[in-house]
């Protein structure tokens, strides 16, 4: 065994050997790879569901299911999305992977406690798998668990609320273990602002998973004790209020939207430099508003309910705070653009999905601030509209920036490199299709065809087939490059060390890393954007720079 | 890459820890503030019903056990172990007296009919149906809280009596009291919202 051996042939404590040496690991590089395939699972099967669903509602009436299936199948969608594939994703994927990298260090601080995560994480997803065969089916209640209806009905709400409960556990003690990693083993010799933008924006998520997790954890208690005891802290006739229902679930859940989408923002904070052979335009300014977004983010749960019943001096103060937080998130999109802004570009698979990503949250951000607006979301509330418009920042912004991730460090994770034609192709065809799946579903929420709905009016069904036929065009897309990435398993086609031209710790240790990460102590950069030399060093290596 | 323990490390893992235990809580305050604000008249009628010379003897207690936790890990410092495991046990011992109260407690008002869902409640005044959810919501968490916390205690006890915690080594039994305070700290504020309330 030699020190330049990569972390699949070194295992972690030494003496396990084979399944063991994954199942009882405490490398945060293999946890990572062990969440990118539970994760990965979770996403395809919520993928093919979401198809399921735009295929039924193609034409009008039924059309491949009924109505209760379609009922539990957008539940079983929406909770397997938002609590198995979003909110732990990017940070318990590639979060778990680079940031103890991206700080000079050899692990995150409880290596212990991150391999129980990943057991509650597969725990929970177990008890929804449970949850789908056993009793009366899988909840039909949205993702949502709105009261009375979680509480009355008879389907198995009680378990698949014990899996969030469980997902939950895992991502706060995710977040947990990153605070204290980011405090305590980054590398002495770096300071706040020699920090990866990657890093920072895992912090800033770990803090809004500690401290937002807890009330939804509370929350899905209290649906279960509902559902055994009766007690009646929700409903009218003993003296509860349905809706303090949903100001605790939002106060949770309104945040989990940025656990969500600020680690996205980081790797595409990552990708646009490295592309554009510039340093990061405003690198204060994308710091701060990633902890801006974060507390900001926190106060604006209520713009959920403008329509459930509160008072009119609620419903102005949180779209107030609604639009606060567009601020620091135009602060990064406007970073970003001004970094590419006399960049020598340079086009990769990477830099694409950065760019749709981009594209597409724009989009998501100005169709949020019509909702944000008291006046305007009276109209569209509870419409596709809202599918379309959340859909655009989930899945155009974190969904895309996943993408994006999964490409940028690839070559890192395995030590080997995709074809980029397929992963082009893939990518501007998840791109076309996503617009045309769901661009429709604004125009439709507009003209007024609410979301979850089974059936609809002969005057919706254009924008329905439209929405449809996207959706399969965007699934095409998508298993092109997902095929494409696995197809270099077969290929192996060996990466270098750093086949982009990075500047941060992850670009200076073997691809895969050793099991220690990093051979030498890590030279800590004054900056870590700095790009002094690094076109020179990659003409010299022979060509174009990383095209394999 | 460092040989030796952060023990600073591991201080702020566990106090992010209690902070989410707090903010878990927390949600249910939330609850009890919205409800009180609704039923003051309510809320003051169940308190009285309850029964405060329990509930002051449970402050007490835990107040107690929490001074004689913080003594073990002083004595775990000064490396005497007897007087460790003596404390560690005489803590368990509160723990114990504080979870029978509560089950005498609990026993009389379920004798009563005051139970969720029970007659009284469901036909009665809504807001005196809420005050007695939030009640037992409230303290069987924190019950909860205090079975758990017992449990983390014997564990840090059996690790003193194996010499795995000693005056080199006590994370353990030092995160073990930080979670006995939370528990004993949350009492502190359930305590008169429940039974001194008006």
């Amino acid at each position: 065994m030699t020190a330049t051996q990569s972390f699949y042939h070194t295992p972690a404590p030494p003496h396990l050997t084979g399944m063991k040496a994954w199942l009882l690991t405490h490398d945060h590089k293999r946890l990572g790879l062990m969440y990118l395939g539970a994760i990965f699972f979770w996403f395809v099967l919520a993928m093919f569901l979401g198809l399921l669903l735009r295929t039924e509602l193609m034409s009008q009436g039924k059309t491949i299911m009924d109505a209760a299936t379609y009922n539990a199948t957008f539940t079983l969608h929406g909770v397997i999305m938002i609590f198995l594939f979003v909110i732990p994703g990017i940070p318990a994927i590639f979060g778990n992977f680079f940031l103890p990298i991206q700080l000079g260090t050899d692990d995150v601080f409880f290596p212990r406690l991150n391999l129980f995560s990943w057991y509650l994480f597969m725990f929970g997803g177990l008890f929804a798998i449970i949850s789908l065969f056993v009793g009366d089916g899988f909840p039909d209640t949205g993702w949502t668990f709105y009261v009375p209806f979680s509480v009355q009905n008879s389907a198995n709400v009680g378990l698949t609320v014990t899996a969030a409960f469980i997902l939950g556990m895992s991502s706060m003690l995710t977040g947990l273990n990153f605070v204290t990693t980011f405090h305590r083993m980054r590398d002495k010799s770096m300071g706040l602002m020699q920090i990866p933008l990657f890093a920072w924006s895992l912090y800033a998520t770990a803090w809004v998973q500690i401290l937002a997790t807890p009330v939804i954890s509370i929350t899905f208690v209290l649906i279960v004790l509902e559902r055994f005891f009766h007690i009646g802290l929700f409903d009218p006739d003993k003296g509860g209020d349905p809706l303090l229902y949903q100001h605790l679930f939002w106060m949770y859940s309104h945040p989990a939207v940025y656990v969500m989408i600020i680690p996205g923002m980081g790797v595409i904070s990552e990708i646009i430099p490295i592309f554009s052979r510039k340093s990061i335009f405003g690198y204060k300014a994308i710091v701060w508003s990633s902890m801006a977004i974060a507390i900001a983010g926190s106060l604006v749960w209520a713009h959920h309910m403008f329509t459930s019943g509160m008072s009119d001096v609620s419903v102005f103060v949180f779209s107030l705070l609604t639009y606060l937080v567009a601020i620091p998130s135009a602060v990064k999109v406007f970073s970003w653009v001004s970094t590419m802004y006399k960049g020598s570009i340079e086009m990769t698979p990477p830099l694409l999905l950065a760019l749709i990503f981009i594209f597409l949250f724009s989009i998501g951000g100005l169709t949020g601030l019509v909702l944000g607006a008291a006046g305007t979301n009276i109209h569209v509330h509870d419409t596709q509209f809202v599918v379309a418009h959340f859909h655009f920042v989930m899945f155009g912004g974190t969904g895309f920036a996943f993408f994006a991730a999964l490409h940028f460090w690839w070559p890192k994770m395995f030590g080997i490199m995709y074809r980029f034609k397929p992963a082009y192709i893939g990518a501007s065809l998840t791109g076309i299709g996503f617009m045309f799946h769901y661009v429709p579903m604004l125009i439709l929420g507009l003209e007024g065809m609410p979301r979850r709905y089974y059936d609809y009016l002969p005057q919706y069904e254009t924008g329905n087939f439209l929405a449809g036929f996207g959706g399969y065009l965007l699934i095409i897309g998508m298993v092109t490059m997902f095929v494409n990435l696995l197809l270099s398993f077969k290929q192996r086609m060996p990466a270098p060390v750093d086949p982009w031209g990075g500047t941060t710790l992850e670009w200076t240790v073997p691809s895969p890393p050793p099991v220690h990460n990093f051979l030498h102590k890590p030279q800590i950069a004054d900056f870590p954007y700095d790009f002094t030399g690094v076109t020179e060093q990659l003409l010299q290596r022979g060509g174009e720079g990383p095209l394999p | 890459m460092s040989a030796q323990i952060d023990r600073t490390g591991i201080k702020i893992g566990m106090w992010l820890f209690l902070y989410s235990e707090i903010i878990l809580f927390g949600g249910l305050f939330v609850l009890y503030a919205a409800y009180l604000h609704r039923y003051p008249e309510f809320f003051a009628e169940g308190g009285k019903e309850l029964n405060r010379i329990i509930g002051t003897v449970n402050t007490v207690v835990l107040l107690i056990s929490s001074f004689t936790v913080a003594a073990s890990i002083t004595a775990i410092q000064r490396n005497n172990k007897k007087q460790t495991v003596g404390l560690l046990l005489f803590s368990i011992f509160c723990g114990v007296i504080f979870l029978v109260n509560k089950y005498f407690e609990w026993g009389a008002k379920i004798h009563h009919d005051i139970y969720p869902n029970s007659e009284t409640l469901v036909s009665g005044e809504p807001g005196l149906n809420i005050f007695f959810g939030l009640y037992y919501v409230i303290t069987g968490l924190h019950g909860l809280h205090v079975i758990i916390g017992m449990i983390l205690l014997s564990v840090s006890l059996v690790f003193v009596l194996q010499d795995k915690v000693n005056a080199e080594r006590f994370s353990m039994l030092d995160n073990s009291g930080l979670y006995w305070h939370l528990v004993d700290l949350i009492w502190i504020f359930v305590f008169p919202l429940f039974y001194l309330v008006l």
